[in-house]
């Protein structure tokens, strides 16, 4: 039975626990906001780029870029992103877990599974597997900049274009609110129907909007390129795919700070409900402390009576 | 009079949306100006910097390469990043000068290409800083 100053102690670790907990909500929290403001800040540049690609792509060759050529698959290559830092729920398990049904499905298709990761979590997880990534980047979440998904970018067209894979796929947890993620599977390469893909999210406002826009830009045709439409259109190309990656790995940090947020408050919560259970036995063991002290004076009264009379 | 609307934006915002008098900027291949009422025209931009005038006031931005899309009324630049002068971290682009130098300096299994670039940029971040505008 434990005694009182062990319960109290007890109390107070978990009163300590719930400060942390706490603290690093509250630390998700505005680096939740941070991040939402970059994906804000963002969305012009990727619509901007989509348009110009959009507009280009009716102007040229399909095949001129090797990315942009589809080749028979067999070997598929999946991005998988997790985060470096744990603590926030069933957000790496859900994804990992997610990615693992993706590899074996790919491989009852017949398909080679090669596999590329962002995050020391799911690195460390297809380590353990035996499936060692073919590339892996460390230590960027929490602070995704655009450079690093230039790397990653440059890195999978490169391994593309020497076809080491025939399609390339990102798996990740796209942020739908702060409760909700979704886990998402998204094919980034080759590039195909680059005029619809380049607004898969448009309303049905924006698209007649664009309709309208086409009549303005069949007099794109009298742009002037410089150094060409072909030289224009190869270094956009590149362009595309870091918007989508950049995108994902926004979406992931996103929802990672969103999950560790709520998998914080929960703590907080457990560690209230943990101090009143402790505080309880406490208030228990204290009050038979006092109840047995009682006993023993009355006791010790009623022996002295007897003993006097 | 009539004036041109200078757009630029970056993965990490919009820098700047302004109806300004004139535009000069970095094309790769060449620089060029616009005025209102230019013709259609579309270029790749490499790092250098932007000027436009406004009120009959210049004003400089750093450009890290992208696009340049000029219509009649419309200059909308998309840029790898963008700073205006006054924004431009000094202290920031010094370090990143240094950090180059030393990398080329050192010469092994590096990529040149890329820290030949950073050079660049954190050389026309300081020269922009401190209103040395090489002409």
């Amino acid at each position: 039975m434990a005694t009182l100053r062990d319960l109290r102690k007890r109390i107070k670790a978990i009163r300590n626990t719930q400060k942390i907990t706490k603290a690093m909500k509250m630390v998700a929290a505005a680096k939740l906001r941070k991040v939402q403001d970059r994906m804000l800040n963002f969305r012009p540049y990727a619509k901007r780029v989509k348009e110009i690609i959009a507009d280009l792509s009716m102007a040229v060759e399909r095949d001129i870029h090797p990315i942009l050529v589809v080749r028979p698959r067999k070997t598929i290559e999946l991005l998988v992103i997790t985060s470096d830092k744990g603590l926030c729920g069933a957000f790496n398990a859900n994804i990992l877990r997610f990615a693992s049904k993706q590899v074996s499905e790919l491989k009852r298709q017949g398909f080679e599974v090669s596999i590329s990761t962002v995050g020391k979590k799911a690195f460390d997880y297809f380590m353990r597997r035996g499936l060692k990534p073919r590339a892996s980047w460390i230590g960027l979440s929490g602070k995704v900049s655009y450079e690093s998904a230039k790397d990653i970018a440059k890195d999978l067209i490169d391994a593309y274009i020497n076809e080491s894979f025939d399609e390339v796929r990102i798996v990740f947890n796209e942020f739908k609110s702060l409760i909700s993620q979704r886990l998402v599977c998204f094919k980034v390469l080759p590039l195909e129907s680059l005029e619809e893909e380049a607004c898969p999210e448009a309303t049905e406002r924006e698209v007649i909007q664009r309709e309208e826009e086409k009549g303005i830009s069949q007099f794109a045709g009298a742009f002037i390129y410089e150094p060409s439409v072909e030289a224009v259109f190869e270094r956009l190309l590149p362009r595309y795919v870091e918007i989508q990656i950049f995108r994902a790995l926004l979406e992931s940090s996103a929802s990672e700070e969103a999950a560790r947020m709520s998998a914080m408050e929960n703590a907080t919560k457990n560690c209230e409900d943990l101090v009143q259970r402790v505080t309880l036995i406490a208030n228990k063991v204290r009050q038979e402390g006092i109840t047995k002290e009682l006993m023993d004076i009355v006791g010790g009264v009623e022996a002295l009576r007897k003993s006097a009379g | 009079m009539e004036k041109l609307r200078l757009v630029i934006v970056t993965p990490y915002g919009q820098v700047l949306s302004e109806e300004v008098d004139e535009v000069t900027a970095p094309g790769s291949e060449g620089e060029f100006g616009v005025l209102p009422g230019h013709m259609p025209f579309f270029t790749t931009l490499k790092i250098g910097i932007l000027t436009y005038k406004k009120e009959g006031q210049i004003n400089y931005v750093f450009i890290n390469s992208g696009y340049a899309e000029v219509t009649h009324d419309k200059v909308i630049i998309t840029a790898d990043s963008a700073e205006r002068a006054e924004d431009i971290d000094l202290e920031r682009a010094i370090k990143a000068k240094e950090r180059a130098e030393e990398r080329l300096k050192k010469m092994e299994e590096i990529d040149v290409a890329r820290a030949t670039a950073a050079l660049e940029r954190a050389t026309m971040r300081i020269q922009l800083a401190q209103k040395r505008i090489p002409r």
